[in-house]
């Protein structure tokens, strides 16, 4: 945007925030040939600070009076591991499935904060550090990516297959493919298979998608937000203020609650693995 | 909006982060909770010991307050019956004592008396038996009258 010569119109702004740093353009609606680098990044630093705090609480942890932090950490794995005890009936699978559910929560909720940076406030860094003639487009919001939230649910898929398998056995897991829900009549099992298929695909679409719409909706507004800002003028500044305010001000409580959302329903969706029809 | 190699990229972090937390966050975190649960739990229980004992101490206190208690009304009371005893004994024996000193004293007084009564008599019958001599001067012989005036000496007393 910092090269461009003149100011972009709106069309041009909006278009130009919503594409994404990879390595090339995308022709097609699914081209695995091509990589999202902000995303990646993003996704990777937040994990990893993620990681890094609740290690460093790990690491700290005493059985004394625990200090703020820990009892922040400490609340959080107690409220992860009760949720997990009520929803993961397997106490061998809740040992990965609810430390799996607090890294999803922490890490969602932190990619999903870097939405309350500035939406330019990336593109300026880069003009300022004069990484923008490399650097063309950044989004630095993961969870606004498809491929952020999708590759999480399919996560979740994948684990909902292995726990499947390991709990039911392989031939359980394919009985109850194909005579669940409707029954074990012949004639049913094309039916039992597609709503089974279904189902699935159902469960980690809308898992990704969830979170994916809510934040891409999220980070569009504060977008046309800061177009208020961007007619120079006192109304729109004043508008660019007050609603740049209120959106923000709301937007802490779609953050939290998509990110427990994708939480709980990583458990449900796990938990739903462990039992039969 | 487009799916590309991103997703599959992601996914594999989403695996490595769960089981960074699993291998080196959970664990720790979770026997510290236990461990402070039993922990409290220990203390609860050492408190609640501690309050039986206290009331078993203070059944113990009272109990002793009541023995030291009596036993200070026993020692009273034998001192009281003591001192009266001592009292009485003290009294009886400076009675014993001023009786034998009394009559002691009247002893002596008597002997004294009987003592000054003879020497008086003695004088007497002296002054008598001189008194007689004068006035009989040249009738009397001593050895003659010997007998009669030891008689009379003898009378007087």
């Amino acid at each position: 945007m910092a090269a461009t010569t003149q100011a972009p119109n709106a069309s041009e702004y909006i278009v130009h925030h919503l594409k994404h740093l990879s390595n090339k353009s995308q022709a097609s609606i699914i081209d695995l040939s091509v990589v999202n680098f902000d995303t990646l990044f993003w996704s990777v630093l937040m994990g990893v600070l993620g990681c890094f705090f609740m290690w460093r609480a790990a690491q700290s942890v005493t059985t004394g009076v625990p200090g703020r932090f820990q009892a922040l950490v400490e609340m959080l794995v107690e409220f992860v591991h009760d949720q997990a005890k009520g929803i993961v009936n397997s106490a061998e699978s809740r040992k990965f499935v609810a430390p799996l559910a607090m890294t999803v929560f922490i890490w969602v909720a932190l990619m999903n904060s870097l939405d309350f940076l500035p939406v330019d406030l990336p593109a300026k860094l880069l003009a300022l550090t004069g990484l923008d003639h490399a650097i063309h487009y950044h989004r630095i919001v993961p969870t606004a990516d498809l491929n952020g939230t999708i590759g999480m649910s399919l996560g979740v898929l994948v684990l909902m297959f292995y726990y499947s398998v390991k709990i039911k056995h392989l031939g359980g897991f394919v009985h109850e493919l194909f005579c669940a829900p409707f029954g074990a009549h012949p004639l049913l099992w094309p039916f039992n298979l597609l709503l089974n298929l279904i189902e699935f695909a159902a469960k980690s679409v809308s898992l990704g998608m969830r979170l994916f719409g809510n934040m891409y909706a999220g980070e569009l507004i504060f977008m046309l937000i800061a177009l208020l800002g961007a007619t120079a003028t006192w109304w729109g500044f004043g508008m660019h203020v007050i609603a740049g305010t209120a959106w923000a001000i709301f937007h802490i409580l779609i953050v939290l609650l998509q990110a427990f959302i994708f939480m709980m329903l990583t458990m449900v969706y796990i938990g739903q693995a462990h039992e039969g029809h | 909006m487009n799916l590309n190699a991103t997703f599959i990229a992601q996914m594999v972090v989403f695996f490595i982060l769960a089981w960074f937390t699993m291998k080196f966050v959970w664990p720790p975190l979770m026997k510290a909770l236990d461990d402070r649960a039993k922990k409290i739990a220990a203390g609860l229980a050492a408190a609640d010991k501690g309050n039986a004992s206290l009331k078993d101490a203070e059944v113990r206190i009272r109990q002793l307050e009541a023995d030291a208690r009596a036993k200070a009304q026993e020692i009273l009371a034998v001192a009281d019956k003591r001192h009266a005893a001592v009292v009485e004994e003290a009294k009886s024996a400076a009675k014993a004592e001023s009786d034998r000193l009394i009559a002691a004293a009247k002893a002596e007084i008597d002997s004294e008396i009987q003592r000054a009564k003879d020497a008086l008599r003695d004088q007497v019958a002296q002054l008598a038996v001189a008194g007689a001599e004068k006035i009989l001067r040249r009738e009397v012989n001593a050895q003659a009258h010997a007998d009669l005036l030891g008689q009379l000496r003898q009378d007087l007393r």
